[in-house]
């Protein structure tokens, strides 16, 4: 744990990150950013696994191992969603929320 | 001096993630993130789990950003200004997060956590060994189907991105 941090402090930065995701996930009208935004919430939640693991108990390892399936599903989650987003620019050109009604197949 | 580099890291956190969420270019808002995701990696570092922050840093730092800049690349011109979201709806939507963030805070500060003081450190062999543990509490099966989930994915974003033209279809089925 880091010396002279209480946990309060920690969990106060994740919060506060988690909604900066939130409001960007809703104010903004691009795939990517909207896909960045996601990152920003998935980001701040592996922190909280993480400092809640160290702080309250040390001794098992769960919160490490969750995080770490969370980054592996975030990591595939990013790959398939830009592989969505290239190839509909590829068919509509824009890659604009208001333009994209054309997702059936 | 751990209290110091903490406050720095948290306020690199917060700066970079709103200039991220509200930058108007969009290759600066990907760098935006980018010093995000490595302040976390210091984060990670600080509380002393170094394989979580090798992983923050090669996965995020190093993969995911690249993804972004990447697709950023193709699919924007480099000057192109994006559209933002009218001002009364941001500051309802930021209104709105602030009430979620007050009520997240007033949860957070009235609940009494039992921390225990410790400085055990954590290293990479004992994560290994967790995870590759047929014991109870061992992650052996989550672990097998998370290389199974990556491996479907990677199959999959090849074969969407590889997708034919709408036009193309036309013709085929006509």
């Amino acid at each position: 744990m880091i010396a002279g941090i209480s946990i309060y402090e920690i969990l106060t930065v994740t919060s506060i990150l988690f909604f900066i995701g939130i409001y960007g996930f809703i104010t903004r009208k691009n795939l990517i950013s909207i896909l960045m935004s996601v990152e920003l919430i998935l980001n701040a939640s592996v922190v909280n696994f993480v400092i809640i693991n160290k702080y309250l108990y040390p001794d098992i390892l769960q919160g490490v191992f969750f995080s770490i399936f969370i980054i592996a599903v975030a990591a595939a989650e990013t790959a398939l969603a830009i592989a969505i987003i290239i190839n509909l620019y590829r068919q509509i050109s824009s890659v604009e929320v208001k333009d994209t009604e054309i997702m059936k197949y | 001096m751990e209290k110091i580099i903490f406050y720095i890291l948290a306020f690199i956190i917060i700066i970079f993630a709103i200039a991220s969420v509200s930058s108007k270019k969009m290759l600066r808002s990907v760098i935006y993130l980018l010093f995000v995701l490595i302040g976390i990696a210091g984060i990670y570092f600080l509380i002393d789990y170094n394989f979580l922050a090798a992983i923050q840093l090669t996965v995020y730092a190093g993969g995911v950003i690249v993804l972004l800049i990447f697709s950023v690349m193709l699919v924007h011109h480099i000057e192109l200004e994006l559209e933002l979201a009218t001002v009364s709806k941001r500051i309802l939507v930021g209104l709105t997060s602030l009430l979620g963030l007050v009520i997240f805070l007033t949860t957070i500060y009235t609940h009494e956590f039992n921390v225990v003081e410790n400085t055990i450190t954590t290293t990479t062999e004992d994560i290994g060994l967790g995870l590759l543990s047929y014991d109870v509490g061992g992650f052996i099966l989550p672990f097998e189907v998370i290389s199974i989930l990556l491996l479907a994915s990677m199959i999959g974003a090849i074969i969407i991105a590889k997708g034919t033209k709408l036009t193309n279809k036309k013709n085929d089925t006509v």
